[in-house]
This record gives structure tokens, sequence and C-alpha cells, in this order.
């Protein structure tokens, strides 16, 4: 490779995310911490040399264009993937290498069951992990699932739904069921791939509502991928942007992305964060 | 308009549906009529009434020979070797697809197996099949299982491949395990696509089941049809068509029924 076509684009500067200087260590180890990891699907290089530590009961946005690995780090967070090199710790351990229960998920389309009723969709999660055999249960035990279901059910609005298919439902009702299917197993972080970016803008801010709502309440840790940059920014605690540092022209491939801006957000709850006036106009009209 | 976006109405839409039968009943009776008309010991295309004495003689008259009224005996004996091979064979496809399609350390090599035993012509081995399962009922049901089980067991395979990988990860999430996964989430959505496996494959497990009566049988529909070609009785043969032809209808009706009744999911178009 000739030099002049290693083009390398200078980093931003402002709030710039430096894995040289973590934040401010307490000696336990961070909920969920990524050190110096790449992916990489032979010649492509989605992410490279990504580092960052997470706490638990943060909401972190990831935003970026498309193809800049956002989704392939909420798969590896899963344990869909694994990472080419580098780690990736959840409390100083390696994350379990395929999906368990410890991780709740919302993927934008196909996340609930259509053969199951509402009420048995949540309620599966219920039978699952006490039924290793036939994977359901039978009598008192299966009542109080139901119950418990329905609950939840309740909670995020879908209580007069319980007994249809989800094809009967419309596409918010769908992901609110997604989202009650993955918080009745009390995971310890939820991951949201776009799951309200097939919604309509009305329903979204009511979706947004019922999501900020449930994380307030549960404090689990958040990880979700948007395309909504002003979703992003308006419910996250922390906004991770997803970029390519390094451009190759005769070489789109040959370089990965990583985390180029890390920016703490939400007045409420992040009270001293300093956000540029006209983004926090934004955020206030809404 | 159209033709594209012309719709026939309720009443049309019967008349159009009666339409193309009535027609086929006309050119053969008024060929009939006049083929008898000019010979009335014509056996090539009998008229109704023929028909109707053939069946009544086999339906409703005892046999004088075995004592037994040979249409229901016929009809009950190809029933039963159907119902078995086909039994047989949905619950074979069924767990070689499942298996091959959702499980890939199965799937590597069974699905290469099911491509090529598929191809094999199931009518080129009745003769193996007689030599090793003797001219029984065993070697009949077999022909049925091994003729159409391959082709169940691809499609089966096919369908669950297409289950969105989200669903997977997503049971996973939920605490499934292999077992369970394909026993709440795999088996329920692939059922309905057995029945429509079932339904598209009853007119293959028909022509082996007639094919394999009509070489070595006793009794059966088949048998009954290939026995009266010797004396060239259309009057027995047209009936019988007609009756196997009905059969099959119910059975495709009863699996649809079956499908709706027990899978209202499937048809209101997934999630």
């Amino acid at each position: 490779m000739t030099l002049y076509s290693q083009h390398i684009v200078p980093l931003s500067e402002p709030v710039m995310h430096d894995s040289s200087t973590p934040p401010a260590s307490t000696g336990k180890p961070a909920f969920i911490e990524a050190r110096n990891l790449w992916q990489e699907y032979g010649d492509l290089v989605v992410l490279e040399r990504l580092n960052i530590k997470v706490n638990e009961g943060e909401f972190c946005t990831l935003v970026g264009a498309s193809g800049c690995g956002k989704s392939t780090f909420l798969r590896m967070l899963l344990g869909q993937e694994r990472p080419s090199r580098g780690e990736l710790l959840l409390g100083g351990q390696a994350l379990p290498n395929e999906p368990d229960p410890s991780r709740g998920v919302v993927f934008q389309r196909y996340s609930v069951f259509p053969h199951l009723s509402v009420l048995d969709n949540v309620a599966l999660g219920l039978e699952l992990p006490k039924s290793k055999l036939l994977g359901r249960l039978f009598g008192a035990a299966k009542r109080e699932a139901r119950e418990r279901a329905a609950e939840i059910l309740t909670k995020v609005g879908l209580g007069h739904a319980l007994n249809k298919y989800p094809s009967a439902l419309s596409g918010g009702m769908q992901q609110r069921l997604a989202i009650a299917q993955a918080l009745v197993m009390q995971p310890r972080m939820l991951l949201l791939d776009e799951p309200f970016g097939a919604l309509d803008p009305g329903i979204r801010k009511d979706m947004h509502a019922l999501l900020l709502e449930l994380w307030q309440e549960t404090r689990l840790t958040v990880f979700m991928v948007t395309h909504d940059l002003s979703e992003g920014f308006s419910l996250g605690t922390r906004l991770l942007v997803f970029d390519k540092v390094r451009h190759d022209p005769q070489a789109p491939n040959a370089y990965g992305a990583r985390i180029t801006y890390d920016i703490p957000l939400n007045e409420t709850r992040r009270a001293q964060v300093q956000l540029p006036s006209e983004l926090a106009e934004r955020i206030a009209t809404r | 308009m159209r033709l594209i976006n012309r719709h026939p109405d309720r009443s049309g839409r019967l008349l159009l549906i009666l339409l193309p039968f009535a027609l086929l009943l006309f050119v053969y009776f008024s060929a009939s009529t006049s083929r008898l008309a000019e010979n009335p010991n014509d056996k090539l295309l009998p008229s109704a009434s023929q028909m109707v004495d053939a069946i009544d003689r086999l339906a409703f008259t005892e046999d004088k020979r075995s004592g037994q009224y040979l249409f229901w005996q016929d009809t009950a004996s190809s029933l039963q070797r159907l119902g078995i091979g086909l039994g047989i064979a949905a619950l074979l496809g069924l767990v070689l697809g499942i298996a091959a399609g959702s499980v890939p350390l199965f799937g590597a090599p069974l699905s290469p197996l099911l491509t090529v035993l598929s191809m094999i012509p199931p009518l080129a081995i009745l003769p193996i099949l007689f030599i090793v399962f003797g001219l029984g009922e065993l070697s009949k049901v077999m022909l049925i299982v091994i003729g159409i089980t391959p082709c169940i067991a691809r499609d089966i395979e096919q369908r669950a491949r297409e289950i969105p990988g989200e669903l997977l990860i997503k049971a996973q999430t939920l605490g499934a395990n292999s077992w369970t996964l394909i026993l709440r989430l795999v088996l329920p959505q692939l059922m309905p696509r057995l029945l429509i496996s079932l339904r598209l494959m009853l007119g293959s497990a028909w022509l082996f089941l007639i094919a394999a009566e009509a070489i070595a049988s006793t009794d059966g529909l088949g048998y009954r049809i290939f026995l009266v070609r010797r004396y060239m009785a259309m009057d027995v043969i047209l009936p019988y068509v007609v009756w196997i032809t009905l059969l099959a209808w119910l059975m495709d009706l009863g699996l649809r029924q079956v499908l709706r009744l027990c899978f209202p999911w499937h048809e209101g178009g997934k999630a």
C-alpha cells in the first residue's frame, strides 16, 4: 500500500473518548468492559480497537452511519457473535458466547412468537427456565406464570389484548409485547436493536415514555441502537457514536469503526452535563 | 376494465365453479348415448344406469365367492394402507426435517442424503420392496413411506431454516435449551406446514398406493380397477376413479379444516 493512500482523518476533538484515560476507577471491574475489541469478517473490518467501560444502570444509545458496526457491537453483547480480537467482559468475566436469560433483547422485527397468544408469549419466558424437559408448566405453576405475565403485560399497556395473537396487534403493540417478554426474565441488561425504527412518530413517542418509565423502575443497563439521533439524545444517559477514524479511499473495508464520541447525557439524571444550547433546545421541545 | 381486475360475484363464482364439471359430464354422456345408440353392447362409455348397476352389484350386494361387499372392502383396505403410509411418512418427515433444518450438526450429514434419496424414483425400487418385505401389506405401505418421506422432510427442513433467526435468539434469551426451543418454538411453527406438505403429497401417495395394489394385491381400489380391466369393465372402472378422486378431495378438505381450526394464527399472516 502506498503512503498517500493511507489518508488518515484527524480525530475530531470535542468530548473524544480516550481509552488511555478510563473513567474514574472504583476498584471493582466495570459492568461491561470492551478491551481492544475487533470484529472482522474476512477482509471486512467492522470494528477496530474499541475500548469502553459501562457502569450498571446506564442507558447507552448507539448511533452512527449504516454499516458502522453499532449493530455488530450489540450482537457481540448479546453473545450472537464472538469478537475476532480483544475482550468483552461482564463484571470482569468474559461474556458467555451464546444468548442467555441474563440479556434481554428486542429486535426491530420478529421479536415475538406468532404461534403463541400475547399472554403465552410472555409466560413462555417463565416456563422455559423451569421446565428443562417439556418447556411448559402445568396446573398451579402455569396459572402463576400466567398471572405474572398478565401483570407485566398490563404494565406495558397490553392488558386488554392478552388472548390475541401477535398478528392481530399493531407494530407498536408488538414491540410493547417484545419488551414485556424481555423484562419478565429480569435480565441484567436490555439490548434494543432499532426497536422503534418501523413505528409511526406518534407511537414512537409513546414507546419512548414507556421505555424510560420501565428503565427508571428497573434500573437496567440498556444498550439501544438507533438511527434516530434525537431519539438517541433524548433517551440515553450516554450517547455512543460509532464512526471510522481512518479511511482508505482505495479499500473502504480496510478500516473499522470505533466509538468516536462518548457523550454523557440527560440533564435530570446527569445534572452536571453541559449540552450545547442548540441540542438542549431540541430536547426541551420534544 | 382490464381482465385481471374483474372479479366474479358470489353467484357468478358458483356458476363458474360448476360450469367446467357440467361441461365434462355433458360431453361424456352425450358421447356415451350416441355410442350406445349405435351398439347397445358397447363397453367403452357406459351409461349412468350401467354404472349404477355396477356399483349396486359391488357395493350393496354380497359377493358370492367371499361373502363380502367388495366396494367397501376395497375402500377400507386402500384407506388403511394410505393412512398408515401417510402417518409414518408425516412423522418421519417431520423428525428428519426438523433435525436437518434446526440443528446444523445433524443437517450437515442429513441434508445431502435427503436430497439424493428424494431423487430415487420410488416405483423403480418397488421390486426391491416386494423382494425385501414380501407381497403383503408392508411393502405397499413402505412404497408410500419411501415415496413421500424425503419430499416432506426436505420441505420441513426448508421451512425450519426460514424461521427468522431473531426468534431463535429471542427464545434463547427466554431460557430455552436446544430441546425446548425445538419443542415449543420450531415444532408448533412447522405443524401447519406439515399439513400443507401432506396436502400437496396426497396425489403422490395415491399414485404409489394404486401402483402397489395393481401389481401385487388381493383387494384394494387399485387392485379392483386393474382386475376388471381384463373384462374392459368401464362401468366399474369409472365409478372407482370418481370414488378415489372424491376420497382424495375429502382428505384434502379435512387437512385444510384441521389447519384452519388448530392453527388460527397461521392464516392471519405473520408479524
